[in-house]
């Protein structure tokens, strides 16, 4: 995006040129003002020498300057070097057109030469650096709008994976089932899916909660899941009482939950189990989403697993929550397992 | 259609409390419906559909084994031909009915070639109209005898059957977003190789290779005068070749086209290639079988 920037834009070229020829007006009516030659003879010479600096500096630094952090030093001798040769053209160019003896007027008047080759430079270091700072403004604009439009998509991304529509009206679909047939366990199954709602919309929202509060939220989750799968899904959550106040990132766990069923259990005619744990060693805790699948396991475990959004957006809040001391990890502990395991310090 | 004969459903979905549902829906709005068999998994559904041979079939997209829509894709393909097996008759292929709970591009795509869906959580309306939809096609065709009518209309039925497939099968392997990246076309096949030396790879040339054949998770490379085998599934394979170069002839078979020497069709309508370069014969599924019309 930023190098589309970067490509020579003809309004934008235009529209500096104009501001040149503005500049340029505005020397040959101070030299009317000061000197002893008419306006149209000042007019002549300025906007000659003007624009061939500008043209020259806008040229090389368009074509020298790709990368602005590393390569801007590139201007100390870029605006010299064009600022000399730009004044020997334009007066050339002017001097021509205007029928004078230019080489002639240089010998006579030196210092009138080299004190308008000062204003020349001063002119084109003044208009250089207002040119480079505007645009400098309007790309880093350009980046925060391109940055906040990414955070927003991510966001958008993580609500839509948390509330994956198949996901919903599935679990809906069960939901009426059940009215039917068995309301109470209807009613209790609602509930569930309340409590799910909840925490997935307000996990949206960089906060904490407390272990107990995470594997509640996967309890709710899991026996959603277990009405819908019915017997092909086997679950256990074991937290220790000792850990259950530890504060976790909201809903951490979940993505790898979801993993879990989707890519091990779901596929397979006969299911599997999945046994999420916390424990503490040492100074770290350590917590485990472990999965088995059920039947012949003559396949190798699908690493598919360390892949996708949810993944990457849990390593994301861990390295965001716990920097370089925290880690995650996917082993395959036996045939038909999968274990993907966080660590992070206790006391952050 | 003979009035005193029942219609027969099969229904697979693989979350128990959701076949239960449909089956009550459908007691209500189709009571003389008879449903012969309900399964939890794609695998299932092919074998007990080709078992009962149903009038109509109800498959959840998403299950485990086999999607719905491969397992109809399957079930077509294996379905027998008109007077196959010395049968008196042959059924017609059932009617397909594909439930989803959400899924915006399958929904278009059924749209796109009508075929009947039912979104879940399914209402009783809904399911009305899919069943009336559904019974007036039955009035209009019983079962074939074997005369050359009867057999076009078995061939007519079958036919727009596998047209719906093939456009939902297609539909699904090109995901919307990702068509334009692909990448250029694979050039040489890697080939785990064991031999009383050593473990190796041996190189395979695509240009070489005759035909694909997919076994289990593997895939069968053949060329002129050997047999490879490798670790990478078929369906893996299929985005990295030409299809102009490469055709599939059946769900698990890939042949590279101008090594097709002939296409001979027996009498029930079954394609067999024969290949230039090797003896195999291989055959071609009948929802492929359009690609050997004589122009």
């Amino acid at each position: 995006m930023l190098e589309l920037m970067r490509a020579p834009n003809p309004k934008a070229i235009l529209q500096r040129g104009l501001q040149a020829a503005s500049g340029n007006t505005l020397i040959a009516l101070f030299l009317t003002l000061i000197g002893t030659r008419g306006f149209g003879n000042n007019m002549v010479y300025s906007q000659c020498i003007g624009l061939s600096i500008w043209v020259l500096i806008d040229f090389t630094r368009l074509t020298l300057i790709t990368n602005w952090a590393t390569q801007r030093t590139r201007l100390l001798w870029i605006v010299p070097i064009c600022v000399v040769l730009g004044y020997v053209m334009g007066l050339l160019l002017a001097g021509r057109l205007m029928g004078d003896d230019t080489v002639a007027f240089v010998w006579a008047e030196p210092r009138k030469t080299l004190g308008m080759l000062t204003m020349s430079l001063v002119a084109g270091a003044v208009l250089t650096y207002y040119f480079l700072s505007r645009e400098q403004l309007r790309e880093a604009r350009t980046r925060a709008e391109a940055l906040q439009r990414q955070a927003a998509e991510s966001q958008l991304r993580l609500l839509q994976s948390q509330l994956e529509p198949h996901m919903l009206f599935n679990t809906l679909a069960n939901l009426q089932a059940l009215i039917g047939s068995d309301p109470a366990r209807a009613s209790h199954m609602l509930d569930q899916l309340i409590a799910y709602l909840r925490a997935t919309l307000q996990a949206s929202r960089a906060t904490t909660h407390p272990l107990q509060a995470e594997f509640d939220r996967l309890g709710d989750y899991l026996a959603l899941m277990a009405v819908r799968m019915g017997p092909r899904l086997n679950y256990t959550l074991d937290l220790p009482a000792a850990l259950a106040a530890v504060p976790v990132p909201t809903l951490l766990l979940q993505p790898l939950v979801e993993n879990s069923i989707k890519h091990a259990l779901e596929p397979r005619i006969e299911g599997g189990s999945i046994r999420v744990s916390a424990r503490q060693e040492g100074t770290a805790i350590v917590l485990e989403v472990l999965d088995t699948v059920a039947g012949p396991a003559g396949d190798a475990p699908d690493m598919e697993n360390a892949k996708g959004f949810g993944l990457a957006h849990v390593r994301e809040r861990l390295l965001a929550a716990y920097g370089t001391r925290s880690a995650i990890t996917f082993v395959a502990p036996g045939l038909g397992k999968t274990c993907a395991s966080i660590t992070f310090p206790l006391n952050p | 259609m003979n009035p005193n004969r029942t219609v027969t459903a099969l229904i697979a979905e693989d979350e128990p409390l959701l076949a239960a549902a449909l089956k009550a829906a459908l007691a209500r709005t189709w009571p003389e419906l008879r449903i012969v068999a309900t399964v939890g998994d794609g695998v299932s559904a092919v074998a007990q559909a080709l078992r009962l041979q149903p009038d109509v079939l109800f498959f959840d997209i998403q299950m485990p084994g086999l999607s719905g829509l491969d397992a109809a894709a399957e079930l077509a393909d294996a379905w027998p031909y008109p007077g196959a097996d010395g049968e008196a008759s042959a059924k017609p292929f059932p009617a397909l009915v594909l439930v989803t709970a959400y899924d915006h591009y399958a929904v278009q795509a059924f749209e796109a070639q009508a075929v009947d869906y039912l979104l879940k959580p399914v209402q009783d309306a809904r399911l009305q109209k899919t069943v009336s939809k559904v019974q007036l096609r039955q009035q209009n065709r019983g079962p074939y005898a074997i005369n050359s009518e009867a057999h076009t209309a078995y061939t007519a039925d079958m036919e727009h059957t596998l047209k719906q497939l093939r456009a939902l099968l297609a539909e699904k392997s090109t995901p919307p977003i990702a068509g334009a990246l692909r990448a250029a076309p694979l050039q040489m096949i890697q080939a785990a190789q064991t031999d009383p030396v050593g473990n190796g790879i041996r190189m395979v040339p695509m240009a070489d290779v005759v035909y694909l054949e997919a076994a289990d998770k593997y895939v069968r490379v053949f060329t002129a005068d050997a047999e490879y085998l490798i670790r990478t599934p078929l369906k893996d394979l299929l985005p990295q070749l030409d299809a102009n170069t490469f055709w599939q002839v059946h769900r698990g078979t890939l042949v590279r086209a101008s090594a097709i020497d002939t296409v001979v069709r027996d009498e029930n309508g079954r394609l067999t290639l024969s290949l230039r370069g090797r003896e195999d014969k291989l055959g071609v599924s009948r929802l492929h079988a359009h690609l050997f019309k004589a122009m």
